[in-house]
This record gives C-alpha cells, structure tokens and sequence, in this order.
C-alpha cells in the first residue's frame, strides 16, 4: 500500500494525538460524512419536536399550547431546520461523503481539506441559524421562504436567518463543486460515466444544481439583508421595489433544491432495487440521463409557485406545461424499477421494504404534484392543507424515506455491525403507517380548505386534525424505535462481515469492515457494469488484498 | 508534509497498468474546481444585474438622472487601474511559466498596488458621495422623509453600493490571496513547475476585472448623455 500525502491521522492541520481532535480536524470523507450524520439528525429530531408541538396545537380549534405568533415562529423554525440544515444538505452530505467516493473507486474527495472547511462551514451557519432563537426580538416568523414585504417589515430576527442560509448556501455550493471535481477526476481507471453506479450519478445531477442554482438564492438573501438595514427597496412596494421579484429569484434556486434533494434519494433506490431483486438494473441509461434531465427541466420550472402571486398568463401556461415535463424522466425511473424487479428474487429486507414503501408514498406525493402544477386546480388549492400533504408525501415519504433507507442499507458497511431485520422491519411499519395516517387526511383537508399555517380552524376540520395527529404519534414513536433499533446494533450487533447484501458495487468489496482510512487497498480497474448478476448471483468477484477480478 | 506522493497502478485482466489518477497533484482538477467556483460567482452578479435590469425598465427616467450624477472621472480612471492590474497578473503568470521567479513576484507586487490604488479612488469616490448625503443609510436614500430621493433613486443608488461593495470586498479579498501567494513563492511551495495556486489566483483576478467591465457601463456610462455629468 502506497504511503500518500498525509499521515496516519488524515487531519487537515497538524497530527493531534486525541481521538477527538482527530476527528474534529480530520480529512477523511467517511469520517466527516459520520460527523454531518450526527449533526443533521440530532437537528432533524429538533424539527420533529416543533412539528409535534404544532400537531398538538391543532389538536382542536382555538389555541392549545402556544398562540398564533410563537405558531408562526414555530412552523418558520421546523422549515429552516428541516429544509437548510437537514434535507438539501442531508443525502449528498451524509452518504455522498460517505458512499461516492468509495463507489468510484477514490481514496478521498478531490479537495479533502476542502471538505473539511465545508464541515465547519455548515456548523458555523447552524450556529447562526439556531441562535436567533435566543437573540433578538424571538427566531423569523416568515417561513422557510421569507417572502417579501412581511419579512423586510416582520420584528423578529430574520436577518440572522438569512445570514444563516447565506452561509449554509455556501457549503453546500462548496460540497456540490467538490463532488463535480471528484467525480470528473478520481473515477477508477476504466470507469467510463456508464459504469459508474447510480448513486454517483444522483449524486452528480445533484452537484451541478447545488453550485448553478445556490449563488442566486445566496445573493437574494443578501439583497434582502440590505434592504432590510438600508431600506434600498429592491423588493418592497412601498419603496418602489417588486416583491415579486424576490420570489422569483428565490424560486429559480429553491425549485430546483427540491430535485436536489430527490435526486440522491432517487440514486439510493436504483442502488437497492437491483440488489434486492438479484437483477441486473433495467434501463440504465435512461435512469442515468432521467436524473440528469430533470435536473435541467427542474430550472425552468420555478414559476409554478407564482401562479397566484402576478405573474403573465402565458407565462403561467408555459410553466404549467414545463413542470408536466419533470413528471416524465420521473415516470421513466419508477418504470425501471419496477421492471428491474420483474422476474426478480426479490428479498424483502428492511432496505427493501424501504424502497418499495417509497414507491407508493412518492407516487402519490408526485402524482399530487402533477395536479397542483395545473393552473387553474392550484388556484383552489394553494396555500391549503393539500400543498402541505403533497410536499411531505413527496419530501418525506421520497427524500427522507429513501434516506432511511440507505442508513439501513449501508449501515453494516459504516459501522461493520448488522441491525436486528426484525426489529428494523417492525420499525418500518411504524413508520409507514403512521406516516400515511398522519399525512393522508390533510390531501381531504386541504380539498374543503383547511389553509395552511394556520394555528386556529374552523370545527369541521377538527376530524381530519385528530386522525393526524394520532399518526404523528405512531410515525415518532416509529421514528425513535428505528434510530433505538441502530444505535443497539452499532453497540453491540452482530458483525456484519464484508458483504452482507452480496452487492456488486465497489463500497461492498473493502478489505475490512468498517472500510480502514484511504479506503480500498488498491485500485481496482472497472471493466464492468455496476450491477452484473446472473442466476440472481454476483457476477463479479475481487480479491480484496490485490483487487483483481478472480471470477 | 511527509511522504512524497506516488501515483498509484491499477492492474486489469489482461496484467495491463493504468495509472490511477489520486486526488493529489491533481493539476486539472485544481482548474476545472477553480473554474466551477468562477461560474457560481457569474450566477451571484448575474442575479443582481438581472434585477438591474429589471428595474431599469420600471424606473428608466430615475436611473439616468442617478447615473448621471456618477463621477465618471474616478470611475473610468478606475477602469483603466483595474485593466492594467489583469495585465500585470497576466504578465505574472507568464513569467512564473518561463521561470522567472522574481519578476513574477514583481508583477504580483504590481498587480497588489494598482488594487490598492483602485479601492484608494473608491474610497475618494464614497467620501465624495458621503459629503453630498448619498450613502447607504443616509436621510436621502430612505423612503417617505423630506430629503428623499424619488423611489428609483434609491434602487439605484442602494444598487450601486451594493454592487461595488461586493466588488469591493472581492478586491480586498484578492489582495489578501496575492500576499498568502507570495509568501507561498518565497517558501518554495509554489514553482514554475506547480504553480497550480498563481493560476487560479490570476483566474480569480480576471473575473474581478470583468464584473467591474460589466458594473462601470451598468452604472456610471447608462447617464452619461444627461447634462451634470461628473462633479
């Protein structure tokens, strides 16, 4: 094994003798994939407690717990977090740090010490972020989109918000610009971009919308902190700036954020699909260039958040047809899964189960979606309950659902310890059917008009309030079981061994599990496809000291 | 830092070697990653002339009247600085190439003056504006009081501040990097041979000459065929 660049400890400064320092410091992209999983779920449970606490407030009409203005700093709260800090950074963070470059062959990143100031970066926006609960005039009561005027004129302390997303807008522009270069440069000898699994390309069709779309929001925010100290009315009426304008900037990035963050889920389920059905993945290319045009339909589609706001109608038309478009290369990847699990031997395992869980709930947030890109059906719908439903079934049920699913699939691979199936199965059901009563009767909800953010409503939807929240109930209770379920396994679990799924792709052949720092112990050269079985066995086999193919 | 870096040899089935491209001394990626983060920097000024130009169409008269009372002196004198600087960089970087040490540094020290010099003409310019109650903050750049400008003003002006004090900071930044670039020269760590850090410094460097290409039309010329011009 050839000795490289940095010693042992892999840090971007010095060589600490800690264990602490050492990770703090360290270079290494499994390392500081863990650490961004560490950080984004403790967050993602904050959110969840906000949630719960807004669930228990609409339990029955008029005020519960909190009243309509900590409402509205509530729901502001479980936006910011879930969508800056957890969501978009979420799957390229954890498992694009974690999984892409040992899919492709690398020993790191392009730009570790890169990686490693975009770690810190993040934190130091979370940071900011979370401390304008307690400094100032109480957290942002806008919502995650800060729309213009309220948010120029609002008392709270958006501006820290903003200077916030500002900064975790960078990192994730760093992180997008890091995997561009890795995945341009450090793919194996031989890997072709056909060859490459497609996790890596979720993760580069990602890449490219987190650097082309991130710097506008970024300058937005930043426009919108000087109008809000200088009052140079660029988005306020009353000073002679467009609102408007604020949302279409905001939307020309924060559109495409949505792919941003469906993509990488979509690439986590056609790497568990084929290895679960024991087939070869059907239609790889077009999973391959779908991911990559909807990438670059979903830039064009950002009007269809503006149909109520003032926009031309025909702009409204071509944005409706536009956004039609994304429906298609999305229609196209659920296809070929389906197909690739067809005369497949399926084996349901808990990553599996995931997947295909996904597969209904992301139908029908998608399909929702379809609906409410029509003009005239989302001039009734906006703003309701339904919108809510439609985002979550496809944010949750698809992002976060296909997220889990690769913590159960890669677990064994990052901690080297195998979960309990039956556990994280029973787990699985918990969370699927909580997840499904909690959103299902807001799509109801929100067709007799139940608007959102609201903290008070009329009785008649206090039924569909209450189903809700007995599925928040289940989902949580899921939801802590699961995360109970790992932590006991990552203690004292079983050992995994190397190859517990018998996958094809290159992160299952490590000489050692957990894989060691600088990961493969040679460079395998890559003359096959990512997912060759016959007769629903690998095809491919590697001696892990010398990584040559010995099949 | 240790070891020196050996590239790693990659065997296929036929006892073939590829040499294995390792995220070390990866010259063309230091470029193509450079080049990415110039474009993300593109997209961040191209959002703000986009609303530029926007509210150049809602507030056309309001616009020449504020551009017109630019110091276009300054402003083209800045130009000229500001082109001459991208020369020395660029004559810089030649000279790194062809070996010649020292008179890179001398063009990096070049370079460091005239950008100096720039942000010392943008600071007499600020002043100038400060004096005639133009500033951001100041009675006549906010809304509804007696000293008001009318409404496109303001954008205007708020535009303009913005923008070159975006610019601005991208200098301050820039001279910041050319002195870590020179001490980075005289410890040896970059050379003729691997001057991977000077190329992208210059690179940096031509896009901050371009966006000023861009904000002196934008700003200062747009007024230019209304009488008061610079005063």
């Amino acid at each position: 094994m050839s000795k490289t660049y940095f010693d042992e400890t892999h840090c971007a400064i010095g060589h600490p003798k800690s264990t602490f320092m050492q990770w703090m410091l360290t270079i290494d992209h499994k390392r500081i994939g863990l650490m961004y999983a560490a950080v984004m779920f403790t967050f993602f449970f904050i959110a969840v407690a906000t949630a719960m606490a807004m669930r228990i407030e609409l339990f029955a009409p008029g005020a519960q717990i909190m009243d309509g203005d900590t409402f509205n700093q509530a729901f502001t709260l479980h936006g910011v977090i879930m969508v800056f800090l957890f969501i978009i950074p979420g799957i390229p963070a954890i498992f694009g740090n974690i999984v892409m470059p040992l899919m492709i062959g690398a020993k790191d990143v392009s730009f570790p010490r890169l990686n490693w100031f975009t770690f810190w970066l993040y934190i130091f926006g979370c940071i900011i972020a979370v401390s304008s609960l307690w400094v100032g005039n109480g957290f942002a009561d806008t919502g995650w989109t800060f729309y213009a005027p309220y948010s120029l004129n609002t008392g709270t302390n958006v501006i820290m918000t903003l200077v916030a997303a500002f900064v975790l807008g960078m990192a994730s522009i760093l992180t997008g610009l890091n995997f561009l270069v890795t995945i341009h440069r450090l793919r194996a000898p031989g890997m072709g971009f056909f060859k490459m699994p497609l996790f890596v390309w979720g993760i580069y069709a990602t890449a490219w919308i987190q650097l082309l779309a991130t710097p506008v929001v970024g300058i937005t925010l930043v426009l919108a902190i000087m109008e809000k100290y200088f009052g140079i009315g660029i988005f306020d009426p009353s000073k002679g700036g467009d609102p408007v304008l604020f949302q279409h900037l905001f939307w020309i990035y924060s559109h495409p954020a949505v792919y941003l963050m469906i993509l990488p889920a979509f690439g986590i389920m056609s790497e568990i699909i084929p290895v679960f059905s024991r087939r070869e993945i059907f239609g790889y290319r077009t999973i391959a260039l779908s991911s990559a045009s909807i990438a670059g339909i979903g830039y064009i589609v950002w009007g269809h958040h503006l149909y109520t706001s003032g926009m031309a109608d025909i702009a409204k038309v071509v944005f409706s047809f536009l956004t039609f478009f994304v429906a298609v290369p999305t229609g196209i990847k659920f296809y070929d899964w389906i197909a690739t699990m067809y005369k497949g031997k399926i084996i349901l395992s808990t990553p599996m189960l995931w997947a295909l869980g996904t597969i209904v709930t992301f139908a029908i947030g998608g399909l929702t979606g379809v609906t409410i890109a029509m003009v005239g059906v989302d001039i009734h719908l906006q703003d309701t309950y339904y919108t809510v439903a439609h985002f979550h079934y496809a944010i949750l049920g698809g992002v976060v659902f296909l997220l889990f699913a690769g913590m159960h699939y890669w677990f064994p691979l990052v901690t080297g310890k195998m979960y309990s199936e039956t556990k994280a199965k029973i787990a699985f059901w918990m969370n699927f059917i909580g997840f499904n009563v909690l959103w299902f009767p807001m799509f109801i909800a929100g067709y007799y008009g139940m608007p959102r953010r609201y903290f008070d409503y009329l009785p008649e939807f206090e039924v569909y309030h209450q189903i809700s929240f007995v599925g928040a109930v289940i989902f949580i209770s899921g939801l802590l079981y699961m995360f109970y379920v790992l932590i006991q396994a990552w203690r004292k679990g079983e050992d995994a061994g190397l190859n517990p799924w018998n996958a094809t792709t290159l992160e299952w052949h490590m000489p050692t599990s957990p894989p060691p720092l600088e990961n493969h112990s040679k460079v395998p050269y890559v003359d096959f496809d990512p997912y060759e079985y016959e007769n629903g066995k690998a095809k491919v086999e590697f001696d892990l000291e010398t990584m040559k193919r010995i099949d | 830092m240790g070891h020196e870096y050996v590239p790693e040899i990659a065997v296929d089935r036929e006892g073939q070697e590829h040499k294995v491209q390792g995220w070390q001394d990866d010259l063309y990626g230091a470029k193509l990653g450079f080049w990415l983060f110039m474009f993300t920097e593109v997209l961040m000024f191209g959002a703000m002339f986009m609303a530029l130009t926007y509210y150049f169409t809602l507030h056309h008269d309001d616009f020449l009247i504020a551009s017109s009372s630019l110091n276009r002196v300054l402003g083209g004198t800045n130009t000229v600085v500001l082109l001459f600087s991208a020369l020395t960089m660029g004559l810089g970087l030649l000279k790194m190439r062809h070996g010649d040490v020292k008179g890179a540094k001398l063009m990096i020290w070049a370079t460091i003056l005239l950008a100096l010099v720039f942000l010392g003409i943008k600071a007499v310019e600020w002043t100038a504006e400060y004096h005639h109650g133009v500033f951001l903050g100041l009675d006549a750049l906010q809304a509804g009081n007696e000293h008001s400008k009318p409404f496109g003003q303001i954008l205007f002006f708020g535009m303009y501040f913005t923008m070159t004090g975006i610019h601005g900071f991208h200098i301050i930044i820039g001279i910041g990097i050319m002195l870590w670039l020179l001490k980075r020269i005289n410890a040896g760590k970059v050379t003729p041979k691997h001057h991977i850090l000077h190329f992208n410094i210059a690179l940096y460097w031509d896009l901050v000459h371009l966006i000023w290409v861009f904000v002196f039309p934008y700003y200062y010329m747009i007024g230019a065929g209304l009488t008061g011009g610079a005063h």
